[in-house]
């Protein structure tokens, strides 16, 4: 044992490691976030965040639930697989963002070790309140032509015009319903 | 009040315990969906695109894309028949609002929408140093925003360029494959709004997903497969000049 009898400066240095591995297990404990691991190297409470984002899109069978008598009349044409959004657009209106609430302990210590992302702004839906969320009639020389103009780029087989030449600058919905265009299936109006 | 050493050997383990209590919280989940049921794609039909530029707008719409950045964008190709390998390639505004009528020669024109392709073995999510990208375990690839640094390791390394970091939240940014809408049994924003079918959200761990018979029936690449990303955007009908 002589040969160790000097040894105790050994055992006060291992005592400092030991004493900074446990520092750090404590501090590691609070900085890495709970779910941290649970699937792999990330954050699995990520992906409920990112699911719980509001969909703009209410998706077209929420559209027919309502507009029945435009979905039959639509099915029988060609833009049977057109679906609603397509063209009259995601029917949301932004509401102004409630007073952030005061940040709870809790919150303030994810802050510090994650980025305080905003909420997400509130949006109504036409397709939650059809009387408070008015659509707006789409201008058919724009939505009619952004599919329908002519271009080398497109199907052969897909319907195209040049609209100058086709109308002439007369609306498309004078000759064609919007919800099946086919002049000669009964379409016209 | 006056604590002595007992007490407080007593309370210590108690407070943290609570404590613990205190920092796990609750992560929020979708109801009725299974991560592990799902490994999501999606299927490009070029055939059918009409350069629209629907989804663009979709995207924009439905994921609050800032002006100037795309999650996805749609581009039109120019490819002449003696010099297959240097196509000209537009994409005016990603495609937003359709392409401009201009002179067209005999050659031949297509147009190619790009998006993330959630690929299985993804570049983007190996360089992340802080794990704040990751493929979920239903083949999403998604960008965790209150973990990213923004540091842009991930833009770089993204060999499709679907990645950007988003000007206001100074972190990554990209498609989602709008999983806050499969999550709960919608299809995606630029599927909703694709008037031609070009796009369609494909689940491949569904055998009922027509996605199957049409892999197997078609002629379906996926971009760059030389990088073996194991890109999940399957293209029916891609031509080979495209990058």
């Amino acid at each position: 044992m002589s040969r160790f009898k000097d040894a105790g400066h050994l055992f006060r240095f291992a005592g400092l490691f030991v004493l900074a591995f446990v520092v750090f297990l404590v501090v590691r404990h609070f900085v890495v976030p709970k779910s941290f691991g649970e699937y792999g190297h990330y954050r699995g409470a990520a992906m409920g965040e990112i699911a719980a984002h509001p969909a703009k899109f209410a998706g077209h069978e929420a559209c027919e639930a309502c507009h029945s008598d435009v979905a039959d009349k639509k099915v029988k044409g060609k833009h049977a697989h057109v679906n609603c959004e397509a063209c009259h657009g995601a029917l949301v209106m932004r509401l102004p963002a409630p007073a952030a609430p005061k940040p709870s302990l809790y919150g303030r210590l994810v802050a510090l070790v994650t980025r305080p992302m905003p909420p997400d702004p509130p949006i109504l839906r036409h397709a939650d309140d059809p009387a408070s969320v008015i659509p707006v009639l789409p201008d058919t020389a724009v939505l009619c032509a952004r599919c329908h103009t002519a271009s080398a780029a497109k199907p052969k087989d897909f319907p195209q015009v040049v609209p100058a030449d086709h109308s002439n600058g007369v609306a498309c919905q004078t000759c064609h319903d919007p919800h099946n265009p086919a002049i000669d299936a009964g379409g016209a109006k | 009040m006056k604590i002595n050493r007992r007490q407080m050997l007593i309370l210590m383990p108690a407070a943290a315990i609570a404590w613990k209590a205190v920092l796990a919280g609750t992560p929020e989940q979708a109801s009725n969906y299974t991560m592990s049921d799902h490994w999501w794609g999606m299927l490009i039909d070029i055939p059918k695109c009409i350069g629209c530029g629907n989804c663009v707008r979709a995207c924009a719409t439905e994921n609050d894309v800032p002006d100037g950045f795309f999650r996805t964008w749609v581009e039109r190709y120019h490819v002449s028949d003696e010099d297959m390998a240097k196509p000209e390639v537009i994409s005016p505004d990603g495609g937003k609002e359709g392409f401009p009528v201009a002179e067209e020669d005999n050659k031949k024109y297509f147009f190619v929408p790009k998006m993330c392709n959630h690929c299985a073995d993804s570049p983007c999510t190996q360089v992340c140093p802080v794990g704040a990208t990751f493929i979920a375990p239903d083949g999403a690839v998604l960008v965790d925003q209150k973990y990213c640094l923004g540091c842009a390791y991930c833009v770089q390394a993204c060999p499709y360029g679907c990645r950007y970091i988003h000007p206001q939240k100074e972190v990554a940014d990209k498609c989602t494959l709008c999983y806050h809408r499969i999550t709960k049994g919608l299809t995606t924003a630029c599927c909703e709004a694709c008037p031609t079918g070009a796009r369609q959200l494909v689940d491949l761990k569904n055998p009922n997903d027509p996605i199957h018979e049409f892999l197997k029936t078609h002629s379906v690449q996926v971009l760059k497969p030389q990088m073996a990303t194991g890109a999940k955007a399957f293209y029916n009908g891609l031509d080979g000049s495209v990058r």
